[in-house]
């Protein structure tokens, strides 16, 4: 059993699959923050004097925060002036088609397994794909248009619908909300706004790769996604970045808003670099993501696959305001080998009736740290609030942590907030059992692994839910013997 | 088709069993009976190769290859199959997609094609009527709040699944009601052949009346103390093993 066990994290050698780097050309600023980089950030994009005032009254406000520390995690501080805090792909003309994109980014994209061509239409996904800063190739948006969907990039929305933008920006995660989402208003580059108007249900999933490629590069995205009265989105946010020595920092702000019998489904499957076996590189990934249910009978749910960064901490939101609102928030966060991960999320009962459902599965292996961070909050006038929360964790050898950090604050008595927590181990029972039905090690971890995070993953959208299976099996790769 | 000679194997530094010597051959059924912590369970996980046993001797040859060398799942692909005395639970996994992996995996490693999902459905409704198992039951998380006698019948169907060369059924009868027994053994008998063939470990005779072995040992503190015919199973039901004891004083 000893024996097992050791070898068990003897052989965690799993390499990071995505660590490769292209190199077309980046247009970039200087390193550093000051209010000259926000300038040139805004002027690349041809901002609004209305939007860089935005950007300039964040960072003022940012200078006065300080850097939050209550999370269970630890790493060295960053260097804030020793980031660069933009980095566009060259590319001097607007793209027709998909044939006119740089070839090296199209290498890039098919070593990740995204095809931007019409074997995705097939499939029902439109993909806004965010190469560093710069949105460079958006599908679909056709297709969706004659919807009166709007599905672009969070740099085109300002121009093309500032109305929009102005309305909604910060209106769900204020830019003086948190260090990380003044940070983020100050310099955000890109990201995705979308729009579903009144009464349409969006017809396929809304996706983004997000990827973070050039050297010391910070990314800042901001997105946006509004669903108008008795709508329905389903959106898939996915991620990975290539291999990477120094810590790179990830500051995303997410905003949902959901108006009267409207629905958002939001998914994220998160495999940036997590660093290596010591430790050494990996993203640090410090996102904002929030949503309310403004409207009556609205409802937000976040599911999230978390098996990347060698730092996570990000806790998506529901701000349950409108009357028998529905908030949900499915996630599974892998740790291994030294990644911490601070994740969670908050849901906070404002209107009457309001149910919120939290399921949340850790898995850590390594000697890495997995904390759950929830707080269920039922204010004074929310009759009748609904909460049923579970935390799961999983251990994967014994040098390993799981956390558990519930908050419950409830100024209403007729709420009712259930809590369930429970931490078991893979045994090595388990593991005997596949082996001896002819499956290794290495397939009976993962199976076991996506047992165990099955009700979350059932939440994803079919397309991708294979995917994160497969992310779950390569993060844990190796790490039971 | 196997070869165990002077096995001696243990945990934590106590040796359990203490020289076992058995030889099976196609086509046989062999049964093992023995009292409680005799080690029957012992030499059924070190066959199927459980890396907490270590192996302090002797050898076993399988189908002309060195079992011992192999890594558990390995065995399960050159045919060795246990049904565990206590089978175990691995939450949100249906017994239907363990067993579509398992399938695929020793599939794989005997070199032929893996099964499609059509195919492999035609399979599992095949061997589900043979072992009369519910659906139900496949879908449901393995094991995972099975009464006793599910899990054993869950062990048959998957043995009747995986198509073994040697099966080790260790207590599958246990806690199986009359009904389930016969059906059960109708399993084992189902896939018994010339090249096949079967070790059961068992208390009671009574299942031995559906699977009627070539051979009975007695298991005691690490060895096999007698062997003889399927007679007796029935002097052991009606003696118990206080023999023993006399015996293995005098010797
Ligand atoms: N993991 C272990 N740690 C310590 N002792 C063990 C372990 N496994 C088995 N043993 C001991 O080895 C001996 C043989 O156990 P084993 O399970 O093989 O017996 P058995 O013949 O199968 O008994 P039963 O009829 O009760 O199933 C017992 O004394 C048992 O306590
Ligand atoms: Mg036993």
């Amino acid at each position: 059993m000893n024996d097992g066990l050791s070898t068990i994290e003897q052989q965690i050698t799993s390499d990071y699959k995505y660590g490769f780097t292209s190199d077309f050309e980046a247009d970039q600023a200087p390193k550093g923050l000051n209010e000259d980089i926000i300038r040139f950030i805004s002027g690349k994009k041809n901002e609004p004097e209305w939007m860089l005032e935005w950007r300039l009254k964040a960072y003022r406000h940012w200078l006065k925060m300080e850097v939050p520390e209550w999370a269970n995690i630890k790493y060295p501080p960053v260097d804030f002036q020793n980031i660069i805090y933009y980095s566009a792909p060259k590319q001097t003309k607007k793209l027709n088609s998909l044939d006119e994109i740089d070839p090296e980014l199209r290498r890039t994209f098919e070593k990740l397994g995204i095809s931007l061509d019409e074997q995705k239409r097939l499939s029902g996904v439109a993909v806004d794909a965010v190469i560093d800063s710069v949105s460079v190739a958006t599908t679909f948006r056709e297709q969706l248009g004659e919807l009166g969907i709007i599905f672009c990039s969070m740099s085109e929305a300002i121009q093309e619908h500032p109305e929009l933008i102005k309305k909604y920006i910060g209106s769900v995660v204020p830019m003086t909300d948190n260090f990380y989402s003044a940070l983020n208003s100050a310099v955000f580059t890109d990201g995705s706004f979308c729009y579903i108007p009144k009464g349409v249900r969006c017809p396929m999933e809304l996706s983004t790769y997000f990827r973070i490629n050039a050297q010391n590069t910070g990314q800042f995205e901001r997105t946006l996604i509004v669903a108008e009265e008795g709508s329905y989105v389903s959106y898939l946010e996915g991620c990975t970045a290539p291999m990477r020595d120094e810590n790179q920092l990830h500051a995303a702000v997410v905003e949902l808003i959901a108006m009267d019998h409207a629905e958002i489904k939001y998914s994220t499957v998160q495999n940036w670099y997590p660093g290596d076996k010591e430790g050494k590189g990996g993203i640090y990934n410090f996102v904002t993501k929030r949503g309310i249910c403004a409207g009556v009978h609205s409802k937000i749910s976040w599911t999230q696959v978390e098996t990347g960064s060698a730092v996570t901490w990000k806790y998506p939101s529901c701000i349950l305001k409108g009357d028998h609102s529905v908030g949900e928030f499915y996630s599974v966060a892998v740790t291994n080998h030294h990644q911490q991960a601070d994740t969670g999320t908050k849901m906070i009962h404002l209107g009457k009736n309001t149910r919120s459902r939290i399921v949340s599965k850790g898995i850590s292996a390594g000697v890495s740290h997995n904390s759950y961070r929830g707080l269920v909050s039922v204010a004074k006038n929310a009759t009748n609030a609904r909460n049923f929360s579970q935390c799961d964790s999983l251990l994967l050898g014994d040098r390993c942590g799981a956390h558990t950090f519930p908050y419950i604050e409830v100024k209403n008595n007729t709420a009712q907030v259930e809590h369930e927590a429970t931490t078991s181990k893979i045994g090595e029972d388990q593991i005997f059992y596949c082996n001896q039905r002819g499956i290794d090690t290495e397939t009976a971890v993962a199976l076991i692994v996506n047992g165990f995070a099955k009700e979350v993953m059932n939440q994803l959208p079919m397309e991708f839910a294979v995917e994160a299976q497969k992310l779950l099996a390569i993060t844990l790769e190796g790490s039971v013997g | 088709m196997l070869q165990i000679k002077d096995l001696h194997a243990g945990i934590e530094g106590k040796e359990i069993l203490k020289g076992i010597n058995l030889t099976i051959r196609p086509g046989e059924v062999h049964a093992i009976m023995g009292p409680n912590g005799s080690g029957k369970s012992t030499l059924a996980s070190v066959l199927a190769g459980r890396s907490d046993y270590e192996v302090t001797g002797g050898s076993v040859d399988f189908l002309g290859k060195d079992l011992l060398e192999l890594a558990p799942e390995a065995r399960a692909g050159e045919g060795l199959f246990l049904a565990f005395q206590y089978p175990v639970e691995i939450p949100g996994l249906s017994t239907i997609n363990f067993m579509k992996t398992a399938v695929n995996e020793v599939r794989k490693y005997r070199g032929q094609e893996v099964l499609d999902a059509a195919e492999f459905l035609k399979l599992m409704k095949e061997k589900m009527s043979l072992v009369n198992i519910d659906k139900n039951l496949l879908t449901r998380s393995l094991n995972e709040g099975f009464s006793g006698g599910e899990k054993k019948r869950n062990e048959v169907f998957q043995m009747a699944m995986l198509e073994p060369r040697l099966a080790i059924l260790d207590e599958t009868d246990s806690g199986l009601d009359i009904d389930a027994i016969r059906i059960a053994a109708a399993g084992v008998n189902a896939i018994r052949s010339k090249e096949n063939a079967t070790l059961v470990i068992t208390h009671y005779q009574r299942l031995l009346d559906y699977i009627v072995p070539d051979f009975v040992h007695v298991l005691y503190n690490g060895r096999i103390v007698k062997s003889g015919g399927k007679e007796l199973a029935l002097e052991l039901e009606e003696t118990g093993y206080s023999f023993l004891k006399n015996e293995m004083n005098i010797a």
